[in-house]
């Protein structure tokens, strides 16, 4: 096989992957729970669990059900902190040659900034993620990404306290994606990924009490796939940085529907969950079908349509 | 830990609802321990989506694992019409299983329905005479039959709710008919089953400090420690909130856990 022949690298601004597949955060824990299954190093990147300044515990249980082709969680964000991150899990990522990004989120747009200064001067960091799906317990608690305007204040914040690539993480949940991307793009951001999770809820209808003690969680797999790639499409058309595309990628069948839409790079999510190496069967079948198909370089088939 | 493609050898109902699955996995068999589970894919579509979870009820000659399940959803009731001959991917042995006791030493297993399935590899694991296995049912047509499973000679203890076979109440009450009399030396519980029956066990041993470990079910995603969607809440204050099912458990001590919240 002739490596030439399929190039699978991709280039998101200043951010250059050897394949367009990422792992997306919150699905691939810290990357190191997937390295029995996963040689990491064959993987475009890793997008590590949500970041905050401080531990959290997170939401009390249940915090997933499970619905058609597709899951609610409500995790509630829980994570190690900033520090324990640098200390306890940054050292092993940093050793893997795929390309590190860390999602931060924050409750205040200081916090954000305040992630953003940690994780400044580090090395092994491709980039940085900004969750703005999560509430804002200044505004009572409705989410940043909500706002466009709130949007680019998050991003103003992070970029002005960072040293690294920034992507930002579009909610779902708008009345007009289009708005927050162009509002985030406009503040700077080198990069946009979406979707987030959309909003939702499951009832038992025996104890007649919601399946999630949260209430509501976010819905993710195959379910949301064509909502997804439609928002992606619409947001290709109306920015001009690079977008990361997501939502519900269970196979490189699902992945090239993103490229050709205009994504320049997939995160693969849930399904993570159901099969331990599908992020490495996507790449595969990326290589395959630009063989298949002729085509020299897979940057040839993005935005196609 | 492995993900694999494994074949069915045989898939049989072995009550109304309930079927006894024996897979072929060597690589399985060699590495599991007793309170470990698999996650099994239902499907080859993407409906339903996600792995179920279920113990490993026994091994088979290094060469296979068992299955017991009862079937109380789509996901079950899609495996429970696969045929011997038919592949499902599997991942596994997951999770932290019992600490089995040493021998001599005495170990009361308390199981209550489907919840049997862990406690009867444990009984193969140990076929240690110093055994008191206890089973509880709703009714005499739910009782597993254990014989099938090859568990040689331990006699099970039954109780049933309408009292069809064995004693008539709940396998609580036999657990504490047994902690009842002086023992020179203290057992320890070991106990798989509905909440109610596992949150009265906790109280019983906690109450007169008999150690106990209990194996807990929780709805799962990823089946590694990576979603953290099977918490639940730790008796630590400052160490760890909350620990997941699926790779601090299935089966905990009782005294790491917040009964008061589970």
């Amino acid at each position: 096989m002739n490596e030439k022949k399929r190039d699978l690298s991709v280039k998101l601004g200043p951010l250059e992957l050897k394949n367009p597949v990422l792992a997306a955060s919150g699905t691939f824990g810290y990357g190191q729970e997937f390295s029995h299954f996963v040689d990491l190093n064959l993987l475009g990147g890793i997008i590590v669990k949500g970041i905050s300044l401080k531990p959290m515990a997170g939401n009390p249980p249940p915090r997933i059900v499970e619905t058609p082709c597709g899951m609610l969680n409500a995790i509630g964000l829980a994570n190690i902190g900033l520090d324990n991150f640098l200390k306890e899990k940054l050292p092993w990522l940093q050793k893997m040659k795929a390309a590190v990004i860390v999602n931060i989120y924050g409750h205040s747009i200081d916090e954000y900034g305040a992630v953003a200064a940690g994780l400044k001067g580090v090395e092994g960091i491709s980039a940085i993620e900004v969750n703005i799906s999560c509430p804002n317990v200044e505004r009572g608690g409705m989410a940043f990404g909500t706002d466009p305007y709130v949007s680019a204040q998050v991003t103003e914040q992070v970029l002005k306290n960072s040293d690294k690539p920034v992507i930002v993480k579009l909610s779902p949940n708008v009345t007009d994606i289009k708005a927050v991307a162009t509002a985030v793009e406009k503040a700077g951001a080198h990069a946009l990924s979406l979707i987030n999770t959309l909003t939702g809820m499951a009832i038992d209808i025996d104890a007649r009490i919601p399946k999630l003690a949260n209430v509501f969680g976010g819905l993710s797999g195959p379910a949301i796939r064509p909502v997804a790639l439609y928002m992606v499409y619409q947001v290709v058309r109306a920015v001009h940085i690079p977008v990361i595309g997501m939502g519900g990628i269970m196979d490189y069948r699902d992945a090239l529907e993103f490229l050709i839409a205009g994504a320049r790079a997939i995160q693969v999510g849930t399904a993570n969950f159901v099969d331990k190496r599908v992020t490495l069967d996507i790449i595969e079948g990326l290589g395959r079908f630009c063989e298949d198909q002729e085509i020299s370089k897979i940057e040839e088939i993005i935005g196609t349509i | 830990m492995i993900e694999q493609n494994t074949e069915i050898i045989f898939n049989k109902k072995v009550t109304t609802d309930t079927f006894l699955m024996r897979l072929r996995s060597p690589e399985i068999a060699a590495e599991a321990r007793p309170g470990q589970f698999v996650m099994i894919q239902a499907r080859t579509g993407v409906d339903p989506l996600l792995r179920r979870p279920f113990s490993i009820c026994g091994i088979h000659e290094d060469d296979g694992f068992l299955i017991l399940y009862r079937v109380v959803g789509r996901g079950t009731a899609i495996m429970s019409k696969a045929r011997e001959g038919d592949i499902l991917s599997v991942l596994g042995p997951l999770g932290r299983g019992f600490d089995l006791p040493q021998k001599g030493h005495k170990a009361l297993l308390v199981a209550g329905g489907i919840g049997i399935a862990p406690l009867i590899f444990f009984a193969q694991t140990i076929q240690n005479s110093d055994l008191i296995f206890m089973a509880g049912y709703g009714s005499a047509s739910e009782i597993v039959p254990i014989e099938q499973i090859g568990l040689g000679n331990v006699k099970v203890l039954i109780a049933t709710d309408d009292g069809t076979t064995g004693y008539r109440g709940l396998v609580t009450e036999v657990l504490e008919s047994h902690l009842a009399g002086p023992y020179d030396n203290i057992p320890t519980v070991f106990s798989c089953g509905p909440l109610p029956m596992l949150k009265r066990v906790v109280t019983i041993t906690l109450d007169r400090g008999i150690p106990c470990q209990v194996s807990l079910e929780a709805s799962m995603a990823c089946g590694l420690g990576a979603c953290q969607g099977c918490a639940v809440k730790s008796s630590s204050k400052k160490d760890q909130p909350y620990y997941h099912v699926c790779k601090d458990g299935p089966v905990f001590d009782v005294y790491t856990l917040d009964w008061k919240s589970i």
